[in-house]
């Protein structure tokens, strides 16, 4: 047990010290930096390939359909069939695109998404670089994707490119407002900004202890992700493909990579922040098998999402952000803060909670703060909530303006 | 030349470069990524020089929101963007070359011939600037601080109010 | 001590700035004259933290202020975007030569 939960790292250790018989320290210590890199990218590329084919597999379930089942078992292979077509398409460069801001648009997507793995705890003392603004590191990174997004809707010289990109940006740059407030109210319970002093601070799981956050943080992440019901930037029906229609093969093949990593990614930070990382819960499992549970099972959580929502208006969507989110994340800041006023959790980066007694009075106060918090908000904002299901029972004020006129037709 | 002067030469020349980039450049989103390159390169300077949170303040608030900003108000305002054969510059861009070429000239000289009084050798650097920044933020910097949040503030109502449509 | 001198990040900073000014001053497009002024910011804020670094290390002054700087960008670019695009809305230009009507 205790050999397969330190697998990884007593692997590493191994072909150190088998390097070091032949190097100087210095070498060892760069090839190290050098192989990390390498191998989180290739398992996060790895992950993007059995997600594709999650997704398919599960929404196809959830539509009563079989998904794909033809290349290996159960279409397992059908990633690896899905790549090298993607590899073997022409590379096409649309005339009159900015050429090199065209080509350099997918690598600088994928660049930063890739980078979150840096920081993230995959289990007990897994960590390739433990910065001590990790929570920082990892908004400022999904902030530099924007750019990417702006570059290739600006560079495809297309209508649908250029507002795909607009409506993406706007929507990514208003859902990370209200997901930074309530990675703040964390950061104020654990005391700090290392995601491994998160992960240390989460005696019980801070989903537990702010649940109304979770489900918010939930939301936001799925529209921050560009995941439906929020992909309004890549609305088929009114945008083609969003951003990315005017790119081919892999080109293409990179923004799709860029999506499903940093699903990943966002389900690893869901993971550590609030589902107590790679902590076993009850079974003792190896502790990065454990966060990769958690992780894929928030990533069935956003799967599930799409199986299940029709897509909002972007009028809705915006509205919903700064109408809604935005004022109730802000608060939840002040509430948390003043309750960890009176029961705090770290001082000092010390854990001062004693004992199960003391957790369960840090969870049964913090718990019921949130609830109580939640049902005023819900209270609070019963009058739009009423209209929005009103809205939805109606139709779309676009679809009922159609139905009069063909009545009067 | 050690690995750190190899580093701060490369960050400084992406940088130097970058920053003509975009001053010469003919499309201004053009420009806009250019800069985006320079506000990278300074990033890389603030972590050379041992300042990692403020390179990554740097890149979150530079990169991630005036930059995206910038390129916003480009795609905002097409019909001026769009025609590419608009002269970049007015009329006053040669005396204005000769002019910061002098100024450029003056302060390095000026930077060289300076004896600057260097902080002892061996004095310790501050690690765990998050916790540190914070505490002088509520406590001797706090009037600065608070006025920068009022400005900010400020600034967000009459961005919104200037820009509405009415 | 670090093994890059002070006087290097000191003239980056300088060069950098002489940038920024040049594009503030000769483009056209309003937008273009912000960018150069974020350059110029950018130069400030590489003066201050090398000070913090190599003069003032045991002090938080310099890292202060560069982030005081940084917010003061990040407003100014608000507000200047802002008007412009109400500039344009309502002259339907960015140039900042047909933009006179307060000009005598």
């Amino acid at each position: 047990m205790q050999a397969l939960d330190r697998l990884f790292i007593s692997i590493g250790r191994a072909f150190n010290s088998f390097l070091s018989q032949f190097l100087p320290p210095t070498a060892v210590t760069v090839i190290g930096m050098f192989l990390s890199a390498i191998i989180i990218s290739t398992f996060a590329a790895l992950v993007f390939m059995f997600l594709t084919w999650l997704e398919r597999k599960f929404v196809g379930r959830m539509q009563d359909r079989i998904g794909p089942n033809r290349v290996g078992p159960f279409g397992l292979l059908q990633p690896i069939a899905d790549a090298i077509k993607m590899f073997t398409k022409e590379l096409i460069t649309p005339e009159g695109a900015h050429k090199v801001a065209y080509n350099l648009a997918p690598i600088l997507a994928v660049a930063p998404v890739m980078m979150f793995f840096a920081v993230i705890p995959f289990g007990r003392d897994m960590v390739a670089a433990d910065l001590d603004v990790g929570v920082l590191y990892l908004v400022a990174l999904s902030s530099a994707t924007e750019v990417a997004i702006l570059m290739a809707g600006w560079a495809s010289r297309n209508k649908f490119a250029l507002l795909g990109a607009m409506r993406a940006v706007a929507q990514m740059l208003s859902y990370e407002v209200p997901l930074v407030l309530i990675l703040l109210a964390l950061v104020l319970m654990a005391g700090s900004m290392q995601l491994t002093e998160l992960v240390a601070a989460q005696g019980v799981p801070f989903a537990l202890l702010q649940p109304v956050a979770f489900l918010i943080f939930i939301v936001a992440a799925a529209a921050e992700l560009n995941r439906t019901p929020f992909d309004i930037p890549e609305a088929e029906s009114e945008l083609v493909a969003g951003y990315h229609t005017e790119y081919g093969g892999m080109k293409f093949g990179l923004f799709m990579m860029a999506e499903f990593i940093a699903a990943f990614g966002m389900a690893c930070l869901v993971t550590t922040v609030f589902l107590g990382g790679w902590r076993p819960w009850i079974i003792p499992l190896p502790s990065w098998l454990w966060f990769l549970i958690k992780a894929f099972a928030v990533l069935f959580v956003f799967i599930w999402f799409r199986g299940t929502f029709p897509r909002l208006r972007i009028d809705q969507l915006q509205a919903f952000c700064w109408k809604f989110l935005v004022p109730v994340t802000l608060l939840n800041v002040i509430v948390t803060g003043v309750v960890v006023t009176f029961f705090p959790i770290v001082r000092d980066g010390q854990i001062v909670v004693q004992g199960a007694g003391g957790w369960a009075v840090t969870t049964v106060v913090y718990f019921a703060t949130s609830v109580v918090f939640g049902l005023i908000i819900a209270w609070l904002y019963r009058r739009p909530t009423q209209q929005a299901l009103r809205q939805i029972e109606v139709g779309r004020p676009a679809a009922r303006g159609l139905s009069q006129e063909v009545q009067a037709a | 030349m050690t690995a750190e002067q190899f580093v701060f030469v490369v960050a400084a020349l992406i940088t130097l470069g970058s920053a003509v980039g975009m001053v010469t450049s003919r499309s201004v989103f053009v420009g806009a990524l250019w800069m985006i390159a320079v506000f990278g390169g300074v990033a890389a300077l603030f972590i050379l020089v041992g300042a990692g949170f403020l390179g990554i303040v740097q890149i979150l608030i530079y990169i991630g929101a005036i930059a995206v900003l910038i390129l916003f108000a480009i795609m905002l305002t097409p019909r001026v963007m769009g025609d590419p054969n608009a002269p970049r510059y007015n009329r006053q861009w040669p005396l204005v070359a000769v002019m910061t070429t002098g100024l450029a000239a003056v302060l390095t000289v000026l930077v060289l011939r300076t004896d600057w009084p260097l902080a002892q050798e061996g004095t310790p650097v501050i690690t765990g600037f998050a916790v540190e920044l914070g505490k002088g933020f509520m406590t001797t910097y706090i009037l600065p601080f608070e006025v920068a949040s009022v400005l900010l503030l400020v600034a967000l109502i009459g961005a919104i109010v200037i820009a509405r449509e009415e | 001590m670090p093994s890059v001198p002070l006087s290097w990040y000191l003239i980056v900073a300088a060069l950098l700035f002489s940038i920024g000014a040049y594009g503030a001053l000769s483009r056209r497009n309003a937008i273009g004259i912000l960018m150069g002024i974020e350059l110029m910011l950018n130069a400030v804020n590489i003066n201050l933290v090398a000070f913090w670094r190599y003069v003032e290390v045991e002090g938080l002054a310099g890292q202060m202020f560069a982030i005081i700087a940084i917010t003061v960008a990040a407003a100014e670019a608000a507000v200047a975007l802002a008007l412009i695009l109400a500039i344009y809305r309502t002259r339907d230009t960015v140039n900042v030569e047909e933009i006179d009507l307060l000009k005598w």
